[in-house]
């Protein structure tokens, strides 16, 4: 099996490791994973701002860069639901509309399509699990509490496998950190609520890491922890599934 | 409105008080669990919403159909029905109503229609005297103030704060606030203006097109005090809160109040159908820019709305930045999809106003994709021009430079360069993320480069 990794821009620029434990794990599991050199993004800032008409450009670029995958997979929940709700690309729509069918968050791929039913990684500490609203709500990588439906929880089932993992049960389980994309900056004082909030929960709950299917949210909150000087750190999923 | 601040000024305003917007998001949240609770104990919840949203996909289709009917079944009844395309129709009609009756003084239990007509306050200009009997409303009236949330009007007030409302208003002692004492000043305050006042304006849940008869329903019975006892009723209603049938009402009336409080139902769920001896019964039949969004296909679903207002009560931002924050009659998620219908360019800035959660989405006992139409209506607002003109600028040169692989590698080297070295170029006051949050530390390599090193092709 082949597959196509997709990095996120951020991830790539600000948290390498991520994209790393990604690649390793995919590649412990037997799988052949290539890289394409010239990704960039998949538009998503642009188009959630409003101007998914300028989003053009990353969308083609996108679809020159995977279309020829039957599986692209990507370590955000959040990204990967814009390809799949939102990727268009005028002179291509076939090409556009396979690249819509293929891409997969790494928990995702991992549950749904390795079938993964063990891992050889190890964690012992106390680790809170953020539901990214995108991966949850948008993929439903989880069930939301909002429904009346039952329970499970793609991140969660792969956590488990880690050994020595103490999951940490929150308040809220599923309340958005604030992020949000541009949200971030242009409602600066909502978004800092949102996510002091947050890891105010976590920490409660004597969480040593926090850890996400996406790295937008655990950035957003590690900026607010990094700030008030707190000993607790934000990890991606990937690193600890990886993890030794 | 050019003055008015828009949703992040007014958000930032409110977020000067941690100790209350902790207070007001708890509240709220506390109602959401509330209303997780009792949808919970509903095994079938997720079909009724199901039914629900199919039932208004038929109304919003056949709503020309439905009107007709609902118009010829109430004159039937003896009701005088009335047609406004506007705010300003259905207040002139108010009026002319009232001036036949020789009033001067009206009672209105909860209507948020007549808060989007503006109606108190062109009723005032008239001099006719407006008492809202809710008992949230009647509070933010006493302070001069528009609803924050359309089922909780005064949910933004503490009670130290309605007791100070009481005691220049209503004359209670200074300093009291327990509740008892306040419902009760309250309670006889309302009763004597009950009595008095010869007409009165109710709101409308549901009009049956079947057999013309309207639903309303309260919880403090203000609607019925103020209909049963008065020689005119108004009742107001948006077009789209016909339903076709009346056993429709075992699915409405099930998801309504479940949403909105957690109650099973609504203390009162009264039905008017026909004026009693002597009394006069009009409905007045209000579209106010309806039309205009039952003929915009992404946007129609929002008029499904049965002003629950779970979306708000679910909503991270809401609960966090006050119903005021809004600066239309009706806040929150729901609101920030209806109001650019009203107005593009005063409410621009609404559709922003979320992280697109879902949440919202998940919690609409009719089934209403809020969060996917605020997306779209993000769109709908840059196209026509109205979105925020230094936003444009970076757009276009994320654009230009995502759209190009090397101009992206040559950017990120640029930047995790700029933060290893010269991190007061973004640490500063000029960079809205800086000022709670640090900047994330800048790696050696990107996984670009990391990946070309140590997955040579």
């Amino acid at each position: 099996m082949t597959v196509g990794l997709f990095v996120p821009c951020y991830i790539n620029q600000f948290y390498p490791n991520a994209a790393i434990a990604t690649l390793q794990l995919l590649e412990k599991l037997g799988v052949k994973v290539e890289y394409p050199l010239n990704q960039t993004c998949c538009g998503q800032p642009m188009a959630n701002s409003g101007y998914e008409h300028l989003a053009e450009g990353c969308s083609k670029l996108f679809t020159e860069n995977f279309a020829g995958y039957d599986y692209i997979v990507s370590p955000s929940g959040s990204c990967g639901l814009h390809i799949k709700e939102h990727l268009h690309a005028g002179d291509s729509p076939e090409a556009a509309k396979k690249v819509r069918k293929s891409i997969y968050e790494l928990t995702e791929f991992l549950t749904d399509i390795l079938n993964v039913e063990a891992l050889d990684a190890t964690f012992p500490h106390r680790v809170g699990l953020h539901q990214s609203c995108h991966g949850q709500r948008g993929l439903k990588l989880s069930q939301m509490s909002e429904l009346t439906a039952p329970p499970f929880s793609k991140p969660e089932k792969l956590l488990k496998m880690v050994k020595g993992i103490e999951l940490v049960e929150l308040t809220r389980k599923d309340e958005c950190c604030g992020f949000g994309g541009t949200f971030c900056v242009t409602e600066e004082a909502i978004s800092v609520k949102m996510g002091k909030d947050r890891i105010a929960d976590h920490i409660s709950h004597q969480a040593e890491y926090i850890t996400s299917p996406d790295m937008s949210c655990l950035m957003h909150m590690e900026g607010l922890l990094n700030r008030q000087k707190s000993s607790v750190k934000v990890l991606h999923i990937a690193e600890i599934l990886n993890g030794k | 409105m050019s003055t008015q601040k828009n949703h992040a000024e007014l958000s930032e305003i409110f977020n000067k008080d941690e100790d209350r917007v902790n207070w007001h998001d708890e509240t709220l949240w506390w109602v959401r669990q509330k209303r997780d609770k009792a949808s919970h104990a509903i095994p079938d919840w997720e079909l009724l919403r199901e039914m629900a949203s199919q039932i208004k996909n038929n109304v919003l289709s056949e709503l020309d159909t439905y009107l007709i009917q609902f118009e010829a079944k109430a004159t039937e009844n003896g009701i005088k029905v009335h047609w406004a395309a506007d705010a300003a129709e259905h207040n002139q009609i108010v009026k002319d109503i009232l001036d036949k009756n020789g009033v001067k003084q009206m009672v209105k239990s909860k209507s948020m229609l007549t808060e989007e007509c503006h109606l108190n306050h062109y009723l005032e200009e008239h001099g006719i005297d407006v008492i809202d009997s809710d008992l949230g409303e009647r509070i933010v009236q006493l302070a001069k103030e528009p609803p924050s949330h359309i089922v909780l009007p005064c949910i933004h007030k503490k009670k130290e704060e309605i007791g100070d409302l009481f005691h220049i208003h209503l004359g209670t002692e200074a300093g009291m606030s327990d509740p008892q004492v306040l419902t009760e000043t309250a309670r006889l305050h309302l009763r004597e203006v009950f009595l008095t006042r010869k007409a009165a304006l109710t709101g409308v849940n549901f009009a049956v097109a079947e057999t013309g008869e309207f639903v309303v329903c309260t919880n403090e019975g203000n609607a019925d005090m103020g209909a049963h006892l008065a020689d005119v009723h108004i009742a107001s209603m948006g077009i789209e809160k016909l339903i076709p049938e009346r056993k429709h009402l075992g699915v409405f009336l099930r998801l309504l109040t479940r949403s909105a409080t957690g109650q099973p139902i609504t203390t009162y769920s009264s039905h008017f159908k026909r004026p009693r001896k002597g009394q006069e019964m009009h409905i007045i039949l209000v579209d106010n820019g309806r039309s205009t969004q039952l003929g915009r296909p992404d946007f129609r679903n929002s008029l499904k709305c049965i002003r629950c207002g779970a979306c708000m009560n679910t909503c991270p931002v809401y609960r966090r930045s006050g119903g005021h924050s809004y600066h239309t009659a009706i806040a929150g998620p729901i609101g920030s999809i209806l109001a650019p219908n009203l107005d593009m360019k005063d409410y621009a800035d609404l559709p922003f106003a979320s992280t697109l959660c879902g949440s919202c989405t998940n919690v609409c006992p009719v089934k209403i994709d809020i969060h996917d139409q605020l997306y779209k209506w993000r769109q709908v607002i840059v196209k026509e021009g109205y979105g925020d003109k230094k936003k444009a600028a970076g757009m276009h040169a994320m654009d230009w430079t995502l759209a190009s692989p090397s101009l992206f590698n040559l950017a990120g080297k640029a930047g995790r360069w700029t933060l290893k070295h010269a991190p007061f170029a973004v640490n500063n006051s000029m960079n809205p993320w800086y000022k709670h949050r640090d900047m994330p530390k800048p790696p050696a390599q990107s996984f670009t480069e990391w990946f070309k090193t140590n997955r040579p092709q």
